[in-house]
């Protein structure tokens, strides 16, 4: 296709010498060089690691599918799931209400960001784990009013709700941001046009917006998910028994900390690689629209015929 | 096109002001417009055409005076002699009878054309699924886009878009549609098409109000011309005496530019 455009658009002979069609790469004998030497560094590493004894492979491999691993690997991806659900849902309604022209709901919204946004996550799970000492009982009452229920905080605060809530209400103030951002990012003529043709907010936000936001918030969010695997492992200082915590009750034992922690480490990059091919699969799929453009060129092609008929 | 003798007003604005912050835009617009009438607005840029249409179904809230559509204040409702502000969803209801037609067309991109045409049929009118289907088969083959049902808006020229965004309009059976400069996006030689659209229309009894430079446009499909400046409507009348013999100076001078 190429060769009989250049053809048409320069019909002199000398095209058929500059054809960059026939153009061929030079050899770079300085790059080849350098991949050498990053190559021998790399294999030299990899050997010192393998065979260096204080790793304690054989105890990596031994422990690797362990079954206080493998309940502490479970631990740690259904908090991340949890918490990172429940982020993303809270995160949306505190977006909303951040965008809201109601000067009450923003500033509470804005008041949320600022607090978790603003405070390290492990003091906030440490409060959370806490929370006992602070408020002895949990009630529910009508403001200034008479009670309706009541709990003992220690009851309903488990080192497993303490790191749900902990981890999700730090999650929602981050996509809250994310999530902002991105229905910022969508132009302002569809929400017009939603509201023009007599669209509830809330549908037009659903039908119009958010898909269109979409492109925009998954790539981050997909940062936030790897981040919140690694963040689950703060929980283990309130005794949650999660990945790191589970290896850490192990080399307690055995005073293999190395061997152990590569264990964990192995593990969080496993499920950190498999999260980033996922994620260039959702990215692909928002990006679509992209590749239309390609599609369209046939379409578009018709388009001209028929408008000069 | 003899209206019956008694007819009301489908659209009635009164000494409409709208300002924004500091800056007064509409400086009392008072027009009747009759069902079935066809309406042409021209102006100079920045003397509120755009505002005054979009107040007409209240994307702007305006500041003064009154706005009726089929007999119903846009915007506000009385209740024991006093008038209240209506709620966004009351505003939303009042909203389903106007179509709107916007400058950068604003199609839907994330969906096709047959789903942006369906979707306020189906999701706010709520109409069959079907229903919506074979009326929106109709309104594009009414457009002549028939075979475009199932592309994406970025595949389809500006003229093509904006004829979907007029069948988009259509689909909810307006009983007023209004034009922001519906060709002003467009490329000269895609113009036409789209005129052609809104002439066809205009011979059908739909009430149209059109804000354009498109001054044969005005001569051959409308009605009425209300020339604006300034925020006041300056001069109102027939196209040959608006365009063909105006009186007011702002009318000579900006009409004698496209001589
Ligand atoms: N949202 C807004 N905020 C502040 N000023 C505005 C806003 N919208 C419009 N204006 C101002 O109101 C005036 C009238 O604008 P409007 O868009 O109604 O003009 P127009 O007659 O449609 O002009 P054009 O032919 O260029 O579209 C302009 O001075 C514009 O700057
Ligand atoms: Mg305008």
């Amino acid at each position: 296709m190429s060769g009989s455009t250049i053809h048409n658009a320069s019909p002199s002979g000398d095209a058929e010498f500059r054809d960059v069609a026939q153009a061929h790469a030079p050899f770079r004998t300085g790059r080849l060089v350098l991949w050498l030497i990053i190559a021998l560094i790399v294999v030299n590493f990899g050997w010192i690691v393998a065979n260096n004894e204080n790793f304690g492979w054989p105890v990596v491999a031994q422990y690797f599918f362990d079954p206080t691993v493998i309940s502490g690997l479970y631990v740690s991806l259904g908090l991340t799931v949890i918490a990172m659900v429940l982020g993303v849902i809270l995160g949306l309604l505190i977006a909303i209400a951040r965008l809201s022209s109601d000067r009450l709901a923003s500033s509470a919204a804005s008041l949320f960001i600022w607090f978790f946004r603003g405070t390290p996550l492990l003091v906030q799970l440490i409060f959370w784990y806490n929370m006992s000492t602070l408020f002895p009982q949990l009630s529910l009452s009508i403001p200034f009013g008479p009670t309706l229920a009541s709990w003992d905080t220690n009851s309903v605060i488990t080192p497993m709700t303490a790191a749900i809530i902990g981890l999700a209400l730090n999650e929602a103030a981050y996509m809250a941001e994310i999530i902002r951002g991105g229905l910022l990012s969508v132009d302002r003529g569809q929400s017009e046009t939603a509201e023009a043709f007599g669209m509830t907010r809330a549908r037009a936000l659903r039908r119009i917006i958010i898909p269109q936001a979409m492109r925009s918030i998954v790539p981050p969010t997909g940062n936030q998910l790897i981040s919140m695997i690694k963040a689950t492992s703060l929980v283990s200082v309130i005794a949650m028994a999660d990945l790191l915590y589970s290896v850490q009750s192990i080399y307690n034992r055995t005073f293999e900390i190395i061997p152990m922690l590569l264990v964990a480490v192995l593990w969080y990059l496993l499920i950190t690689s498999i999260l980033n091919v996922g994620q260039s699969y959702i990215e692909a799929y928002y990006g679509r629209s992209d590749r239309r453009n390609g599609a369209a060129a046939k379409p578009i092609a018709a388009a001209t015929e028929e408008a000069s008929h | 096109m003899t209206a019956p003798v008694i007819q009301k007003p489908l659209v009635r604005a009164r000494k409409v002001h709208k300002a924004f912050d500091k800056l007064e835009v509409l400086k009392g617009i008072d027009l009747d417009i009759m069902p079935g009438e066809v309406v042409v607005v021209l102006g100079p840029s920045g003397s509120g055409k755009s505002t005054f249409l979009r107040c007409i179904n209240h994307l702007e809230a305006i500041n003064g005076g009154y706005i009726e559509v089929d007999g119903e204040q846009i915007g506000y409702r009385l209740r024991n002699d006093r008038l209240e502000k209506l709620s966004d969803n009351a505003i939303a209801r009042q909203r389903r009878k106007i179509g709107m037609v916007f400058q950068q067309f604003n199609l839907y991109p994330h969906m096709t054309v047959l789903q942006n045409i369906i979707e306020a049929p189906v999701g706010v009118h709520g109409e069959s699924r079907s229903d919506a289907v074979a009326n929106a088969k109709r309104l594009l083959e009414r457009v002549g886009l028939s075979e475009k049902a199932d592309a994406y808006p970025r595949q389809l020229s500006g003229g093509q878009q904006q004829r979907v965004a007029i069948a988009r309009a259509l689909a909810i059976k307006p009983k007023l549609m209004l034009f922001d400069e519906p060709t002003s996006a467009l490329d000269p030689e895609l113009v036409g098409e789209v005129l052609a659209t809104m002439r066809d229309l205009s011979k059908q009894g739909l009430t149209m109000i059109v804000v354009t430079h498109e001054i044969s446009f005005a001569r051959e499909a409308a009605d009425r011309v209300v020339f604006m400046d300034g925020g006041k409507i300056v001069e109102m009348g027939k196209p040959e005496d608006v365009i063909g013999n105006p009186q007011h100076p702002r009318t000579q001078a900006f009409l004698s530019r496209f001589l």
